[in-house]
C-alpha cells in the first residue's frame, strides 16, 4: 500500500470504488460541514474536498478535510495550481498529512476570471502534471520538488482528473498517459453524458494498457432539472450534454425531472459497473449531497466495503 | 515590439495637480510603433491636455519633446538643457523608458503618460496582440512556435486544461485555445512526440531583475582582479 487510505484499500482489493463531493462553505461554520457529511457517511468511500471551486473563496481544503475526518469520512483532499506556488503546496501537503489526509486530487484549477475575485494574480507556478510529480516525489523519494530530504515524507494516495470531451480529442487519452507516467495512482474524470464517446475515450486507453497502471474512476452527475441540464450543455466549458439527455427530461413532468435525472446516473451507473477499464464512479452531486444516498442504494452500491 | 496605451485625461490630469510647467517628452522606439507615445501621440496629448486645462482654468503650461529612444542615455542627454525651468516631467515612453528618464533626471518628479501592456505584434493597423511574456526561457522549439506561457489563460505545459468550449479558450470564446493550436501545429508537421513527453516543473528565469552582460563586453565594466 502507497498511502494506506480506504479508497486505496477498496481499489486494490478490486472492488467498485465510490466517491462523492462535498465544497466547503464559504465562511467559518463547520456545522456546514457536518451538515452535508451526514448524507454522505456510509455511502461512499471517500470524500472529494473542492479547492476553492470556480475560483471563489471558499473555507480551505485542508480544514474542510481535516472536519471530515472527525466525522467519520475520509476526504479527498483536492489541490489546484492556480493559487500558491511550489512551496505553498509542499507546505500544505505536510500539514494535511500531519491531519490525517491521505488522498490528493491534483488540478489546475478554474481560471480566476469565472470566480469572485476575476483580477486577482494567477500563480501557476507548476501545471497539474508537474504537481503530480512533485506530490509522488514527495512520497516515493522522500524529498521536496528541489531534492531536498523531507523528514517524514507525506504518503499520498495521488489522484489526478481527466476529461474525455475536451478538444483536442485526440490527444485527451495521450495526457491521461502523461499523468499516469507523472505518478498518479487514480483518475477522476469529467461528468459524463456523452457516452458514446466515453466509450470510445475508455476504449483507446484500455488499448493503450493504460487502465491496468491506473484506477478509472467515472464522474457523474446527477440532472436535478431541464433547466439545469440546458445550462450545462450551454455554458459549462468543457461539459458534453448531447441532446439525448435534455429530451429525456423534456419528456417528464417538471415535478419528475430531478427523479429522471437520477434515473439516468443510475442507468450510466449500471454501464460503468460493467465496463472494462472502470474501477469505481465519482458521484458529483453538486449541492444535492442529500440525494446521493438514494442514487448509490438505486444503483446497487450499497453496502460499501 | 513593447505596446503601450495612453492613459486616461482624467488620470493624467490628477497627476500633474499643482505643477505650473510640464514638459512632455515622447519616444520613437516601440511607443511610436504602436502609435501611444510618438511625437505625433504627444501633440496630440498636449492639444487634448491644453484644452482641458484651459477650460476648467487651470494654469499649466505644457510642451513637448521627443527623442530618439528613451531607453538609451545618449538621446535623453539632449534633454539636459531643455529640463531646467520645468517643475515636472511627463513620460511617453514604456515603463523602461520612463525610469531612465527618471533616473537622468532624480530632482525632478516624473509622470508616465501611458501604461505599458505587453511584448506583441501588429495584427493589422491599429491592433495589436500580445505574443511574449519575457520569461527568459523559450520553449517555442518544442512547442511549434506557439507559446503556452503567453497565450495560454493558465500557462501551462503539458496539454489543455478539461475546459475548451470546442477549439476556444474557456475565459473568452474569441481566442483560441493555445493548446489546441500547439496541437493541431505539430500534428500537422509530424512532431507531436515534443507534447506526449512529460514537460518537467521549470525553474522560472524571471524571478530577479533581468540583466544581460555580453561576453565581449565584460572586461569593460568588470575590472579582472589581479
Amino acid at each position: 500500500m502507497k498511502s494506506g487510505s480506504k479508497l486505496e484499500k477498496v481499489l486494490s482489493e478490486g472492488k467498485f470504488a465510490v466517491t462523492g463531493e462535498l465544497g466547503p462553505p464559504r465562511g467559518t461554520n463547520p456545522d456546514a460541514i457536518k451538515e452535508k457529511a451526514q448524507y454522505l457517511k456510509g455511502m461512499v468511500d471517500s470524500v472529494n474536498i473542492t479547492d476553492n471551486q470556480t475560483a471563489v473563496v471558499r473555507m480551505a481544503s485542508w480544514a474542510a478535510s481535516s472536519l471530515l475526518i472527525q466525522e467519520g469520512l475520509e476526504p479527498n483532499y483536492q489541490m489546484v495550481c492556480r493559487d500558491r506556488n511550489r512551496i505553498a503546496m509542499q507546505s500544505d501537503i505536510l500539514g494535511a498529512y500531519a491531519l490525517g489526509i491521505r488522498n490528493i486530487l491534483c488540478l489546475s484549477g478554474d481560471h480566476q476570471l469565472f470566480g469572485n475575485h476575476p483580477k486577482s494574480k494567477k500563480v501557476f507556478d507548476i501545471d497539474s502534471t508537474q504537481l503530480i510529480s512533485m506530490v509522488r516525489k514527495m512520497r516515493d523519494e522522500g524529498t521536496f520538488q528541489n531534492g531536498q530530504e523531507i523528514t517524514d515524507p507525506p504518503k499520498m494516495f495521488i489522484g489526478a482528473a481527466s476529461n474525455p470531451f475536451g478538444q483536442p480529442y485526440e490527444f485527451r487519452v495521450h495526457r491521461l498517459a502523461k499523468k499516469i507516467e507523472a505518478g498518479a495512482d487514480f483518475i477522476q474524470t469529467q461528468c459524463i453524458y456523452n457516452m458514446e464517446r466515453f466509450r470510445e475515450f475508455i476504449k483507446q486507453a484500455n488499448d493503450m494498457g493504460l487502465t491496468e497502471k491506473v484506477y478509472i474512476l467515472a464522474g457523474v452527475t446527477p440532472m436535478k432539472a431541464l433547466g439545469m441540464a440546458r445550462y450545462m450543455q450551454k455554458n459549462v466549458p468543457g461539459m458534453d450534454v448531447p441532446d439525448w439527455v435534455i429530451k429525456r427530461l423534456e419528456g417528464v413532468e417538471k415535478k419528475k425531472q430531478a427523479e429522471e435525472g437520477i434515473k439516468i446516473c443510475c442507468e450510466q451507473i449500471e454501464e460503468f459497473k460493467e465496463m472494462k477499464g472502470i474501477a469505481g464512479v465519482h458521484v458529483m452531486a453538486i449541492e444535492w449531497e442529500q440525494r446521493v444516498p438514494e442514487i448509490v442504494e438505486k444503483a446497487g452500491l450499497l453496502p460499501r466495503p | 515590439m513593447i505596446k503601450a496605451e495612453v492613459k486616461s485625461l482624467d488620470e493624467i490630469k490628477e497627476m500633474l495637480k499643482g505643477y505650473r510647467k510640464v514638459l512632455n517628452t515622447g519616444c520613437g522606439g516601440c511607443v511610436s510603433v504602436c502609435l501611444a507615445g510618438g511625437q505625433k501621440e504627444v501633440n496630440n496629448l498636449n492639444t487634448k491636455l491644453k484644452v482641458v486645462f484651459k477650460q476648467e482654468n487651470i494654469p499649466v503650461e505644457i510642451d513637448s519633446f521627443t527623442v530618439e529612444r528613451q531607453c538609451e542615455q545618449q538621446f535623453l542627454a539632449e534633454l539636459d538643457h531643455i529640463v531646467g525651468p520645468y517643475d515636472a516631467l511627463m513620460s511617453m515612453a514604456c515603463g523602461a523608458g520612463c525610469q531612465f528618464l527618471a533616473e537622468r533626471y532624480p530632482d525632478k518628479p516624473v509622470f508616465p503618460a501611458v501604461d505599458t501592456e505587453f511584448i506583441g505584434v501588429n495584427k493589422d493597423i491599429g491592433w495589436y496582440e500580445e505574443r511574449c511574456k519575457a520569461c527568459g526561457d523559450c520553449v517555442l522549439g518544442i512547442t511549434g512556435g506557439i507559446c503556452p506561457v503567453a497565450m495560454c489563460a493558465k500557462g501551462l505545459f503539458n496539454g489543455p486544461c478539461g475546459g475548451p468550449q470546442g477549439e476556444s479558450c474557456e475565459v473568452d470564446k474569441e481566442v483560441p485555445c493555445a493548446w489546441v493550436s500547439i496541437y493541431k501545429r505539430l500534428k500537422g508537421q509530424g512532431r507531436l512526440d515534443n507534447i506526449l513527453k512529460i514537460y518537467a516543473t521549470r525553474e522560472w528565469e524571471d524571478q530577479l531583475q533581468g540583466k544581460i552582460l555580453l561576453e565581449q563586453y565584460k572586461s569593460r565594466y568588470i575590472q579582472e582582479t589581479k
